[in-house]
């Protein structure tokens, strides 16, 4: 079954007067129905991009989009702008209509779509109901705080019944709290009416609060995908890594320095435990059998994609053979176990 | 010394001055308004990008603007008289000064409208708006603000250039300062004529930015 959407060797390249720009360097991506789908990368590595040429804002250099089975590039003018009212796209500023309230924002799309005056507001004041804005009816952009604005722009997008909800850094214009009851909205609104969710962002924690999958771009490349859990227990790549362990501190990122000071040299192995191998006292077993210490750089727990995940960052004795049986002893305890040594650079 | 004929004179000329000026911002506006629409829209940057219709209006732009106004004046009298018939008077002034006005206010229309979030002209395409819709739907609505604006700069700005229309026998209270003042040495008359055009130009300033601001919805 084909998915939702589909992109098959994508590339996009900008050519400007004096230089070629390869923004996105063959891309396959299958997204399926229902998912949260969660495409993550530092800025610059052509994220924003590919969003764009998920609804053909942007036009792919190569390859293909297909949604719903249908080739985009195939599409006349018209028909691509009545399959754009399918696929609603939020923005990191929002983007409402600064001279237009709450209310005619909403109706905006519905508008375009040709829905008459009256159906487009009763549908608006549902939507309000959704978001949780209904008191704010009448006001303006301007007097609406970040969160409201995104509220506002979601119902907006939610307005002509989209498949397809592409979210272009949401949240980033956000402070961690308001960032947290959109993101919350964002799943209900996956839950309750099964919108497919893509979600552009450079935070890990956005992913591992929402998203089922996950693509990390690098230099406008796939690097790696797959579902988000597989993903955070076995990252495969040094971006993975970079980026989980990045968005493991939270919104603090000074600990981690120095955290990442303290691996410096020494041997480190990365544990996670799942939900059946928590009841077991693995570390403190281990430091019994073996008679040595070890060091706890990091532990934590994180809720990914709702199944509560620990994480530990052990620093093992020097001695490389008491090192490789630590190893195989946790390893025989059914923990995700990965070298974590040289990653600090 | 101050007559009644004089008042008379200074009532008629505030009147011309306001028959010139106005009818040539309606005017300015019904040929500036597309062309500052289309050079927005055209340009690479715009909404629908298009090298030659930019070039073409931006050329056409330029050449209008940098005529002297009192040249063009002279330049279009034989167009002037194939539409109003004559080339003099107040009335036939309005076909030079519409030519004038028409590209600064394309050029201030341009403007007010490359002003505009690019991020909102991205998200109505996003919700499959075409062309049309979002010129009159998101560019002109949220540049309302900065078009008015422009129109309060415009009626000025032709005010002032209705003044030169007295060189060719156009009237108005540029003309009778012109024609008292600096031909006839009648400095009180010529004072009083342009005392009356700089409170018109008060008065038009005062009520665009009151209009402007009270249409502005970004407040808080």
């Amino acid at each position: 079954m084909a998915g939702m959407i589909e992109v098959r060797s994508l590339s996009k390249t900008f050519v400007t007067k004096d230089a070629r720009i390869e923004a996105l360097q063959d891309i396959n991506l299958s997204i399926q129905t229902g998912d949260i789908y969660g495409i993550i990368g530092m800025s610059g590595a052509g994220k924003s991009t590919l969003v764009r040429c998920l609804n053909f804002l942007e036009r792919p250099s190569a390859g293909t989009v297909e949604i719903e089975g249908e080739d985009l590039s195939s599409l006349s003018e018209r028909a691509l702008r009545a399959k754009r009212r399918e696929i609603a796209m939020i923005f990191q500023h929002f983007n409402l209509l600064m001279q237009k309230n709450v209310i005619d924002n909403i109706c905006f799309p519905l508008d375009i779509a040709g829905m008459p005056k009256k159906d487009a507001r009763k549908r608006a004041m549902e939507l309000l109901e959704i978001v949780g804005l209904t008191d704010k009816a009448k006001a303006y952009p301007s007097q609406l705080s970040g969160g409201q604005k995104q509220r506002v722009a979601i119902a907006r997008a939610l307005a002509a019944n989209p498949k397809i909800l592409l979210c272009d850094e949401a949240t980033s214009a956000l402070d961690p709290q308001t960032t947290q009851s959109i993101l919350q909205l964002l799943k209900q609104i996956n839950q309750e009416y099964g919108i497919t969710i893509v979600i552009i962002t450079h935070e890990m924690a956005v992913v591992r609060a929402i998203c089922s999958h996950v693509a990390i771009i690098g230099e406008g490349r796939l690097v790696e995908q797959g579902r988000v859990l597989d993903i955070f227990s076995h990252p495969r790549t040094a971006q993975a890594r970079e980026l989980i362990l990045k968005g493991g501190g939270g919104e603090y990122p000074a600990p981690e320095n120095r955290q990442k000071e303290l691996m410096k040299g020494k041997c480190c192995v990365r544990i996670v435990f799942s939900d059946n191998s928590s009841f077991e006292p693995v570390i403190a077993n281990m430091v019994l059998k073996f008679g040595q210490p070890i060091n706890i750089l990091k532990a934590d727990t994180k809720n990914v994609g709702g199944i509560a995940r620990g994480e530990m960052i052990l620093s093992l004795p020097d001695d490389s053979d008491t090192q490789k049986s630590m190893m195989a002893y946790l390893l025989e305890r059914g923990l995700a176990l990965e070298e974590v040594d040289g990653y600090v650079d | 010394m101050w007559t009644s004929d004089l008042t008379a004179m200074m009532a008629e000329g505030i009147r011309d001055t306001l028959l010139m000026t106005l009818v040539s911002t309606v005017f300015g506006y019904i040929l500036g308004l597309p062309m500052g629409i289309a050079l927005a829209v055209t340009d690479q940057n715009g909404v629908k990008p298009n090298v030659w219709i930019y070039k073409i209006l931006d050329v056409i732009a330029n050449i209008v603007r940098s005529i002297p106004f009192l040249i063009l004046l002279i330049l279009v009298m034989p167009l002037t008289k194939l539409i109003v018939g004559k080339s003099y008077g107040s009335v036939a002034t309005i076909v030079p000064l519409t030519i004038a006005a028409a590209p600064f206010i394309g050029r201030m229309i341009e403007s007010s409208l490359k002003e505009v979030d690019q991020g909102v002209v991205e998200a109505a395409q996003s919700m499959g708006a075409g062309t049309f819709t979002i010129i009159w739907k998101v560019l002109l609505v949220e540049a309302r603000t900065s078009i008015l604006v422009g129109v309060t700069i415009a009626i000025g700005t032709i005010l002032g250039y209705s003044a030169m229309a007295g060189v060719v026998g156009g009237g108005g209270l540029g003309d009778i300062a012109m024609r008292y003042g600096y031909y006839r040495y009648e400095t009180l008359i010529m004072i009083v004529a342009v005392v009356l055009l700089v409170i018109l130009v008060q008065i038009f300033q005062t009520l665009g930015m009151r209009l402007s601001v009270s249409l502005d919805r970004r407040k808080r």
